[in-house]
């Protein structure tokens, strides 16, 4: 299991430097890390979370959002009709609720067609693993460089450590 | 000021107004025709202009001021949309940013799309920013006393919340004619 504060170092290490969401407990680790180096901004809303990416993205900073895939639907409109058409790239760091239809049964839509969502709405995803984490975050690096849009990162149950096992 | 009194003003008398007291601040455009009429009243590259996810304006204008934080960031937006997000108002004024401004221009109806009625005309947004923990919290008609207040503003820390009552009046405006992305590098650019 990957430990959140070297999870936030490798974030940071390729350049991410303004982290917004709204929480889960799968982020739990990721937000108290992020908390704890006051680099966490709340947000009551995902839309809110990637639009305020988006003002900080244009005022020169590398943004992050963390979030429940429940989240994705309530941020899509802004993040289609603002992000995605003005260029306004951030990292979405969303946890994978409902994966395998293992969880409350809230999340189980979203979870069984969160990428066939992202698919359609053509934001690039990649679902981070421990042993691929190097290059996963290479290639959040590179995508957000080259495409300048949001893109996803999916954090599944158990891959960071949460605040409970 | 005097709340209730004066003589009201249309939208876009109050945003020349409001632009007029402005030089280089960042300012944040919400979608409809507030971002039109701004346009074309005076397009500075300052300007970022919205033109679909209603609501998030304070939002964008939340981030530039964190980010930013030696530039007053002004977010013009509408009731509608400050209705559509109020959680925002929560967040900007348990955050208190001391270089953000938030100007509604209150015309107690949904103007771009047929002036259905919003709920600000019972609703007093004025009071829910203050509740929300605004610092400064204003409310005007007149054209004179807007400029009054948002002068004052300017010169404060905030954050600062100015409901100014506008008419339904609507000008003659095209859709801005720059693309999203040219308005994002364009913004970009100036605000460095």
């Amino acid at each position: 299991m990957i430990e959140s504060d070297d999870f936030v170092r490798a974030l940071q290490e390729i350049g991410f430097n303004f982290f917004t969401g709204v929480p889960d407990s799968i982020l739990g680790g990721i937000i108290a890390t992020l908390m704890e180096q006051r680099l966490y901004t709340p947000a009551v809303r995902e839309d809110e979370a990637v639009a305020m990416a988006a003002g900080a993205y244009m005022a020169g900073k590398v943004p992050a959002v963390l979030m429940q895939n429940s989240g994705l639907g309530t941020s899509l409109n802004t993040l289609l009709s603002l992000n995605l058409i003005y260029r306004q790239p951030c990292l979405l760091l969303i946890s994978w609720r409902g994966f395998q239809g293992k969880d409350a049964p809230e999340h189980l839509v979203m979870g069984q067609t969160m990428t066939q969502l992202l698919d359609t709405v053509r934001i690039p995803h990649r679902t981070l693993s421990e042993p691929t984490a190097v290059e996963d975050l290479n290639w959040v690096a590179e995508t957000f460089t080259k495409q300048r849009i949001p893109v996803a990162l999916l954090i599944k149950k158990g891959v960071v450590k949460a605040l409970q096992p | 000021m005097r709340p209730e009194e004066g003589t009201i003003q249309s939208r876009a008398r109050a945003i020349e107004a409001v632009l007029g007291l402005l030089t280089d601040q960042p300012v944040i455009i919400c979608n409809g025709f507030p971002s039109r009429e701004a346009f074309k009243l005076a397009d500075r590259p300052t300007h970022f202009y919205m033109i679909g996810s209603m609501g998030v304006a304070p939002a964008i204008g939340l981030g530039v001021a964190l980010a930013k934080p030696n530039k007053k960031v002004i977010v013009l937006d509408g009731d509608g949309n400050v209705l559509m997000s109020m959680g925002t108002l929560a967040t900007v004024g348990a955050l208190k940013p001391k270089n953000f401004i938030h100007v509604v221009l209150d015309n107690e109806v949904y103007g771009s799309t047929g002036n259905q009625p919003t709920l600000s005309r019972v609703v007093r947004l004025d009071q829910v920013a203050k509740a929300a923990g605004y610092v400064h919290v204003e409310r005007v008609r007149e054209r004179e006393d807007l400029v009054y207040e948002l002068k004052d503003m300017l010169g404060k820390e905030g954050p600062s919340f100015l409901l100014v009552k506008v008419t339904e009046q609507a000008e003659d405006v095209d859709r801005v004619p720059l693309e999203p992305v040219e308005i994002t590098n364009r913004f970009k650019k100036a605000i460095e």
